[in-house]
């Protein structure tokens, strides 16, 4: 579904990326971890299509086609889905005005009929349920005045409306309590399916005990250092990203 | 100078025309006040660049086109998209500056309650208006004012007695058109209008006013308005200014209000029409603990030139005052906002709040946004803020990588912007139908239900 070559990308001078080799199929649920300023989140945005980076080298195919060409809008509609780590705040649009904005304009796209009001309240109040979300929410502005949960399963809801083929996570789990988490991870795991990938950016491994991910990968310095199973991320919650740095700080000096 | 001079003259014999129409009809008083602020305006000139209250609008089209005061057709005319019939307790029509009572209506007054045409009572009971009109909106220093202190002739009076409650909102309709003819030159001139407003509101008593100047046409004519506002203690006067214009006319307002002890006084000035708008509201806080609230949403594009001139006097203490400016800048217009707050040697405890926030769709807009504290006394709480930007390119992105095209991501924030002042519109078909052709100049085919 998505293979991403040697991809890489800088912001002004400095170069984030250096390097990405990825390669995710249907059904399949990629970690990706790492330190603060690791590149987890250009790599989220870039996939996305976030216009602040600049692609130096490398190419990303998604279902067989060149991803990095598509604005962002068409490959939200193609079923690329980012879960932002900071959600936007958009006083004077509804959450609802926005999901069925996004929903039509993505059926449009497949040469499908316009939801009528009904259709889609039908549509998001069975998908509400997943996340446990309230429905007065529908009518607030978008993200406004929502609490840190609110907003991150508001981004888990969303992902259930659009229902991405890709979607990719970025630090959904942060800045969470416990029984968010729990509700986040829970929907997260409803929405699996043998023709969704996932690829869930996190900084620690606590999501991954709800949401057990088929691989894990260790981003560090704008590269994946190490990739591995489950073990890989109780292994670094055990020891921190210290020793992989060491060992892929060694690895680069044998090849040199 | 000489042809500045030359176009006085033209006002000159306009003015001595007035004066000998009709003068028995009219009491003494009148044209004292009038020969005394024509006296004013000669004095005083139009206004130019030079001026710091005048330094980003350029009033030469104004200058340079020649006027004549504005006769009316007596006919029916297609006002019904602009009628607040359904809501309204009283309507004034006015078309170019005059009365029409066959577009009026004014059967659901509540007892005690004046809404009448000024010339109506300054031909009958003049003595009702005396104490007041011109008493505030001041013809020494201000040209426009001047100008149409000695032209006057009609528009609104407005009186509510104390301890009266008026619910629904009174209808002022101020329509013009050069179709509907001016009348002394046989068309080379372009039509001019002067109206004239005096609402007053009695003690512990409540009002709700709008004000709506609309085009017919696509056409140039000039309207200079001055509205004087008076509210007693206690009294609560929520006021409305929508001005839709046709794009080719020229509009200057000056909006005078003063507040008793303990009166509450919110405005929403909406500028959508006009090739050449300027705004004067002034607020005088004359009684302890009086509050206000001004709101100001403009949304120009083309060529258009709005600007906003605001001043709030704080002269006791404890008074509030809370003012919030919204633009919308696209094509090539410009748009002024001048917000003036004073506060009084006597003002202890004031409070003050001013936040002009624009958005400049196109990188030929271009804002002028002057804020100005002149604080005389030092115990009161002031800010003040301007913000001139684009879009937020996070929201732009948030709302992409959920599907929706650029366009339509950028309309819908910049709906978004506006939404805040509308949502302050308290009369529902006001609120809807600016919405409505607000999303409609954006090219978005919701309705503002759905939006919000």
């Amino acid at each position: 579904m998505l293979n991403i070559k040697n991809l890489h990308a800088k912001v002004g001078d400095k170069e984030i990326l250096r390097g990405i080799n990825l390669v995710v199929k249907a059904g399949e649920i990629h970690a990706v971890m790492g330190p603060n300023g690791s590149g987890k989140t250009t790599l989220a945005h870039l996939l996305a299509g976030r216009d602040s980076y600049e692609v130096t080298a490398g190419e990303v195919i998604y279902e067989g086609k060149d991803l990095l060409q598509m604005p962002p809008e068409e490959r939200a509609r193609e079923g690329v889905f980012l879960a932002f780590q900071y959600p936007v705040e958009i006083p004077g649009v509804s959450t609802s005005y926005f999901l069925k904005a996004a929903v039509n304009a993505t059926r449009k796209h497949h040469g499908l009929e316009e939801l009528d009001a009904i259709d889609f309240l039908n549509l998001i109040k069975e998908k509400m349920k997943l996340v446990e979300l309230d429905q007065g929410l529908l009518n607030r502005p978008l993200n406004e005045g929502f609490s840190g949960g609110e907003k991150k399963r508001n981004e888990i809801f969303q992902m259930a409306v659009l229902e991405p083929k890709l979607a990719i996570l970025d630090e959904t789990d942060s800045g969470l309590d416990i029984d968010a988490l729990r509700i986040i991870a829970n929907g997260i795991d409803a929405l699996r399916g043998p023709d969704r990938a996932m690829i869930l950016i996190t900084h620690y491994q606590r999501l991954l005990n709800y949401v057990t991910p088929d691989f894990v990968h260790v981003l560090s310095e704008g590269r994946i250092v190490k990739s591995g199973g489950r073990a890989l991320a109780l292994e670094l919650e055990a020891k921190g990203y210290d020793w992989i740095k060491a060992e892929a700080d060694l690895a680069q000096q044998t090849i040199v | 100078m000489l042809q500045v001079a030359e176009k006085l003259d033209s006002y000159r014999v306009d003015f001595e025309r007035i004066k000998r129409d009709s003068a028995d009809r009219r009491p003494q008083w009148i044209d004292h006040i009038r020969t005394a602020a024509f006296g004013r305006f000669v004095e005083l000139g139009f206004p130019t660049t030079r001026l710091e209250d005048w330094k980003y609008t350029n009033v030469a089209p104004i200058v340079k086109t020649p006027f004549a005061r504005a006769g009316q057709a007596q006919r029916m005319l297609p006002i019904e998209p602009f009628t607040l019939e359904e809501v309204a307790c009283a309507q004034l029509v006015f078309v170019n500056g005059q009365y029409s009572s066959d577009l009026s209506s004014l059967e659901k007054l509540p007892e005690g309650t004046i809404v009448s045409s000024l010339a109506t009572v300054l031909a009958g009971n003049s003595a009702s208006v005396e104490a007041h009109l011109a008493q505030y909106a001041s013809y020494h220093d201000q040209a426009f004012v001047a100008l149409n202190t000695a032209f006057m002739e009609d528009g609104a009076f407005v009186s509510i007695p104390k301890d009266t409650i008026v619910e629904a909102p009174i209808h002022l309709l101020f329509i013009s058109s050069a179709r509907l003819g001016p009348a002394d030159d046989g068309g080379s001139s372009a039509p001019v209008s002067y109206p004239r407003n005096l609402v007053l509101v009695g003690s512990h008593s409540q009002a709700r006013i709008i004000e709506s100047y609309v085009g017919l046409e696509h056409d140039v004519y000039f309207t200079d308005v001055v509205t004087e506002i008076v509210g007693g203690e206690n009294a609560a006067i929520d006021y409305y200014k929508v001005q839709r214009e046709s794009e080719e006319a020229l509009h200057v307002a000056t909006v005078q209000a003063q507040l008793g002890r303990s009166s509450t006084f919110s405005s929403h000035a909406i500028d959508l029409g006009g090739a050449l708008v300027r705004n004067d509201l002034n607020v005088a806080l004359e009684g302890e603990g009086a509050e206000c609230t001004l709101n100001g949403l403009y949304m120009v594009t083309g060529r258009q030139h709005v600007d906003n001139h605001t001043r709030i006097d704080h002269v006791q203490p404890h008074c509030t005052s809370r003012e919030l400016y919204k633009g919308i800048l696209d094509g090539k217009s410009r748009g002024v906002f001048s917000g003036k707050i004073v506060v009084h040697k006597a003002a202890q405890k004031t409070d003050a709040k001013q936040a002009n926030k624009n958005l400049l769709l196109s990188e030929d807009a271009v804002i002028d946004s002057k804020p100005q504290l002149e604080i005389f006394n030092n115990d009161v709480k002031c800010t003040h803020g301007t913000t001139i930007g684009q879009h937020d390119q996070e929201a732009i992105f948030y709302l992409r990588s959920r599907g929706v095209d650029l366009a339509a991501a950028r309309s819908l924030l910049t709906y978004a912007f506006a939404s805040e002042l509308l949502g302050r519109i308290k009369v529902a078909p006001v609120r809807t139908r600016l919405a409505a052709l607000l999303l409609t100049r954006l090219g978005n085919g919701s309705t503002p239900e759905e939006i919000l």
